[in-house]
């Protein structure tokens, strides 16, 4: 198997995988987590180069493998032209941020913490944009939410770090999973999650009824990624990040994400007039709020990160156009608002690092300070304005020209123009700010620092984009060409429509309306004082924040008030609940029930002495509950009780449940008499006789409902599915015992569950009484001494007489238990009688100097065995627990059968006999050092 | 025969419910345990009501009892004990920590409060005795 066939998977986990060693590292030295987070980045993209020659080809490259292919959920990734673009944006771009930040970070920061975030970050967006499955695609989007939610809350100890994570992660997050809800709609309608069936079924879905939602819920999704109106406002909160997070997340990569959604469902969901009205009304109003409110920032990032809206929006409204035009326009300028914003980002951060502020009214006259950097500053802030010879120049012209020939279908056919216009007017002012207020202006007032240059490696990676916008300005098909039109073709699914990248296209409208917003633009910087008291006076405040922790405050106070009507804190009325909601509901099913409540099968007739034991075991339920009181007492009826439903089991031929029921009985009986020595003896009364009668009531209503549903069963003909059990139990399974055959074999697994949670309820018990003291009570119920011999001679003498009989039975009863009713559970329980009856009668510490044995080691070596015979089965190719068996002759004894469920079987009675008795010795223990420290403290 | 067992697991569980509903963690525990025997017999009576007939294949019967529901409720009974065991033991670590065995931890309604006192007082005679 070559790497080509599985470096896409490879190269979107790489970075999962790595993240742990990451954060691992930096505990040797604080640089090696950079150095990790760097050659990573650098191995994905050398694994992901091999395949680009395929993709500059025009080829698309799908690799899968079939997973849960009922539910259509595959592991599928997918390499084309615009996957391309975006994982090569989104690595290269991180290259240079992990540069960056490991100047960044103070030494105070986890770099560590901060790299294994940046990667795992890296690989849920590399899974995204490399994903064929669109479920799995969702669970890398999610996992963008995850991973940025980590990144923004880095600085754990600031409060606005943690809200503003928090709504991040509750927007982008709700937004996942109307997503998954598109998703699926999709998959239904198309009938396979497989991006290259979704995308060629354009027609199919653009005609279906369910078109609308779909559209709704996978723009949901894409909108509150990007950050659109009217979820936009979760983006600028989101910069109370590190720098380096804001310039990689909200630039280049995460807010890109929901762009990348529309770019792959463009040829999908395009095309219709809903399309059109949702994706463009959202785009232009981002792009106009978002370029307004970025002017009256005074914050640094504050207003990149309102820029950073408006360019998104621009980007998004070039998708609401809907033509091929457009979508190379919006391709074109997503790679560059990547190179310009990413570097402008990190010149904010160089000046927060050098000067400790980010707040434009004190940051003055830079220039004389940091020269370099203002020039890097100078030239990324004129590609975002839009001033020619630069990249952002290139793709604006483009979009003005956009802009002008979507309006010639409207009627109000200077709306669209005008509104660009007024978006850009605002944008080259805000960017004229950027520059002017912070370069220039005066000189700096009270700044924490003296500002200076960073240091050289810190202004590499602004070099390298601040270049990059250069090149791209002054000769854009060089560079972008080729990848360009790769991914506009992939893009589309269609040939990519010519194009030319070029600076000069004549004295045309686009040129014409540049010109206008950086006329106006200088315009309205020059009377920005005037336009900031406006502001101030009229719209401060407004803030989408202010909704959304509105919003959030009344959920949780409506959460809150719905829990503590049910959870007053007290079991009580929860259990009053529970039972009370489950007779509701069995109520409201009864009567949705047409045929009668009872069937027509023939009754059989009561004999005398089943009608005379069920009487005894109703007086005996009827005394526990009403003479509670006594404990002792309701302890002994509660008794008979078991003693009696173990002999019901035997009169209607069930050998195997009556022995099993004995035996527990004799255990649960010796267990609350041991737990009850440290109980009060007495419950005192109740007096509330609303709250009795209304117990009562529940209690009768629920007796009388499962009386119904008894008889309502019983009273009926049915179809077992026994048959085959008792059909195959002597063939498949080698035993007559069907039941035992059921436990062992045909249904091992659950068996293999169930001694599993008694093994843990086990370790429960032991872990609760560990360390735990409690006082004997002086004297018993009646007031009366305790006797001073709790060991008598008699019994002494008969349990040690009867010990080994008892084993004997054990092993009697599980041997035969695979042909005879018997085996592991009930071997088990009696062995734990014999054992328990010695602790008894003889002392722990007698019992424990001849039984040397840990019950733990007792319970964990059977889980081993029974989990081992299933190993086994699988080692010799068969599903785990098959059985086998085979017939052996031994001299003497004959023949006879082996079957390795016998094994399986040894591993049940281990961990019966290891929990039983390891919970009843821990009580007894406990019982004997409270007698000890008694008898102490009364000499 | 049908109607006395439906009459069985009736009481039960009305008992059993009623128990689970009181305010101390013993009552409570114990009509766990009947619940978990009125529970088992319900489960059990699904395979219906048969005297006198195999459980274990033999080639000279004629029916044999249903075994799913046997198989099912013999590991319920052994699960039930060790809930059973649970429990009772989280009720000692409760009322060992907080030193009383009201489900809640602690005394509530004005009824119980007398018995509190009463309780208190017992405790604490308890203590200087011992």
């Amino acid at each position: 198997m070559s790497l080509l066939s599985f470096n896409l998977p490879l190269a979107a986990f790489l970075p999962f995988a790595a993240a742990p060693i990451a954060a691992w590292a930096t505990r040797y030295n604080r640089l090696a987590s950079a150095w990790v987070a760097g050659l990573t980045t650098l191995l994905t993209l050398a694994i992901l180069f091999p395949s680009m020659h395929a993709i500059f080809a025009g080829e698309t490259i799908i690799q899968q493998w079939s997973w849960l292919p009922d539910i259509g959920f595959n592991i599928a990734f997918r390499l084309d032209g615009l996957a391309l673009l975006f994982a090569l944006l989104i690595l290269l771009i991180g290259l240079l941020i992990i540069f960056y930040a490991r100047y960044y970070l103070s030494a105070k920061d986890s770099m560590g913490r901060f790299y294994a975030y940046m990667l795992m970050f890296m690989g849920s967006m590399l899974g995204i944009v490399l994903s064929e499955n669109l479920l799995q695609l969702v669970v890398f989007w999610e996992l963008t939410s995850i991973t940025s939610f980590l990144l923004i809350s880095y600085w754990q100890h600031r409060q606005d770090a943690r809200q503003g994570a928090r709504m991040a992660l509750a927007i982008t997050g709700a937004g996942g999973l109307a997503l998954l809800g598109g998703v699926l709609l999709l998959g239904h309608i198309v009938g396979s999650y497989e991006l290259t069936q979704v995308l060629a079924s354009g027609d199919l879905i653009r005609g279906h009824d369910l078109y609308l939602p779909t559209l709704l819920l996978i723009l949901l999704g894409v909108f509150t990624k990007s950050a659109q109106f009217p979820f936009h406002f979760w983006l600028p909160h989101a910069m109370a990040a590190p720098t380096p997070v804001s310039a990689y997340l909200h630039s280049a990569t995460m807010v890109k994400a929901g762009i990348f959604l529309l770019a792959r469902f463009f040829p999908a969901l395009s095309g219709t007039p809903e399309w059109s009205w949702l994706v463009g009304t959202a785009g232009m109003l981002t792009l106009l709020i978002g370029a307004y409110v970025a002017l009256f920032k005074h914050d640094l990032k504050g207003l990149l990160a309102y820029s950073t809206l408006s360019h998104l929006g621009l980007i998004t409204l070039l998708f609401g156009f809907g033509s091929q035009m457009a979508l190379v326009a919006a391709i074109f300028h997503i790679i560059n608002h990547a190179t310009f914003k990413g570097s402008l980002f990190m010149v904010a951060g160089i000046i927060d690092h050098e000067s400790g502020s980010r707040d434009m009214r004190k940051l003055n006259g830079l220039f004389k300070m940091m020269p370099h950097t203002a020039m890097l500053a100078m030239i990324a802030a004129a590609a975002m304005a839009g001033v020619p010879l630069l990249n952002g120049f290139l793709s604006k012209e483009m979009f003005f020209e956009q802009a002008i020939s979507a309006s010639d279908t409207t009627l109000a056919a200077w709306t669209i123009p005008a509104l660009v216009t007024l978006a850009a007017i605002f944008s080259v002012a805000y960017s004229l700010r950027f520059i002017h207020d912070v370069f220039f202006n005066g000189e700096p007032i009270d700044l924490p620092k003296t500002p200076h240059e960073p240091p050289r490696f810190m202004k590499i990676p602004v070099d390298i984009l601040v270049v990059l916008c250069l090149i791209v300005g002054v000769a854009p098909m060089l560079l972008i060409g080729p990848i360009l039109s790769v991914a506009v073709a992939a893009s589309l699914q269609a040939p990519a429509p010519e194009f030319s990248l070029a600076i000069w296209h004549g004295f045309n409208l686009p040129l014409m309306m540049s010109f206008i917003a950086l006329v106006l633009g200088v315009a309205v910087y020059t009377v920005r004082h005037r336009l900031f008291a406006w502001h101030d006076r009229c719209l401060h405040g407004i803030e989408g924040k202010a909704v959304f922790d509105w919003l959030q405050w009344k959920t949780i106070r409506f959460a809150k008030k719905v829990t503590d009507y049910f959870d007053q804190t007290t079991l009580q009325p929860s259990v009053s609940w529970v039972i009370g909601g489950a007779l509701v509901l069995s109520i409201i099913t009864f009567f949705q029930f047409n045929s009668p409540l009872f069937g027509d099968r023939t009754l059989m007739e009561a004999d005398v002495i089943t009608i005379l034991m069920a009487l005894t075991l109703i007086v005996a339920s009827l005394l526990t509950a009403v003479l509670h009181h006594q404990r002792l007492t309701s302890l002994i009826s509660i008794g008979v009780v078991g003693l009696v439903v173990a002999l019901g089991f035997v009169k209607f031929s069930a050998p195997d449940l009556a022995l099993t029921q004995l035996s527990v009985e004799v255990v649960t009986i010796v267990l609350l008499l041991l737990a009850l020595f440290f109980l009060p003896q007495h419950t005192p009364q109740e007096r509330s006789y609303i709250r009795l009668s209304r117990d009562g009531i529940i209690s009768i209503s629920a007796a009388v409902a499962v009386f119904l549903l008894t008889m309502a069963v019983l009273s009926r003909e049915y179809s077992s599915i026994a048959n085959f059990f008792i059909e195959n139990a002597k063939p498949g399974g080698g035993g007559t015992n069907v039941v035992n055959v059921i436990l062992v074999d045909f249904r091992g697994f659950d068996t293999l569950g169930e001694i599993v949670v008694l093994a843990l309820a086990g370790l429960g018990v032991f872990a609760m009484l560990e360390g735990l003291k409690l006082a004997a009570p002086a004297k018993d119920v009646e007031g009366l001494e305790w006797s001073h011999d709790p060991h008598p001679p008699i019994m002494q003498t008969l349990t040690r007489l009867l010990f080994p009989l008892m084993l004997m039975v054990a092993v009697y009863i599980f041997l035969r238990g695979h042909n005879l009713p018997g085996g592991g559970f009930i071997a088990g329980l009696i062995a734990s009688v014999a054992l328990i009856s010695q602790y008894l009668a003889n002392g722990i510490d007698w019992t424990n100097d001849r039984l040397r044995t840990d019950m733990h080691r007792i319970m964990w070596l059977g889980l081993l065995i029974a989990s081992g015979t299933g190993v086994v089965s699988m080692l010799l190719g068969y599903p785990f627990l098959t059985s086998a068996f085979t017939y052996l002759n031994w001299p003497v004894v004959g023949k006879f059968e082996v079957a390795s469920a016998i094994a399986f079987d040894l591993g049940v009675f281990l961990v019966v006999v290891g929990a039983t008795v390891m919970i009843l010795v821990e009580l007894g223990k406990l019982s004997h050092a409270a007698h000890f420290i008694n008898v102490e403290d009364i000499k | 025969m049908e109607w006395l067992i439906a009459s069985v697991i009736c009481v039960m569980t009305g008992c059993g419910v009623y128990l689970t509903l009181r305010a101390r963690t013993f009552p409570v525990v114990l009509g766990l345990t009947l619940l978990a025997y009125a529970v088992n017999v319900f489960l059990f009576s699904m395979g219906r009501l048969q005297i006198g007939i195999p459980a274990v294949i033999d080639p000279a019967a004629a029916a044999y009892t249903d075994p799913l529901p046997q198989a099912l409720v013999l590991t319920a009974i052994v699960i039930a004990f060790g809930m059973t065991a649970f429990l009772i033991v989280l009720a000692l670590k409760a009322r060992s920590e907080l030193g009383n065995d009201h489900v809640d931890g602690l005394h509530r309604s004005d009824d119980e409060l007398k018995a509190t006192k009463h309780n208190s007082t017992k405790t604490e005679t308890e203590r200087s005795e011992s």
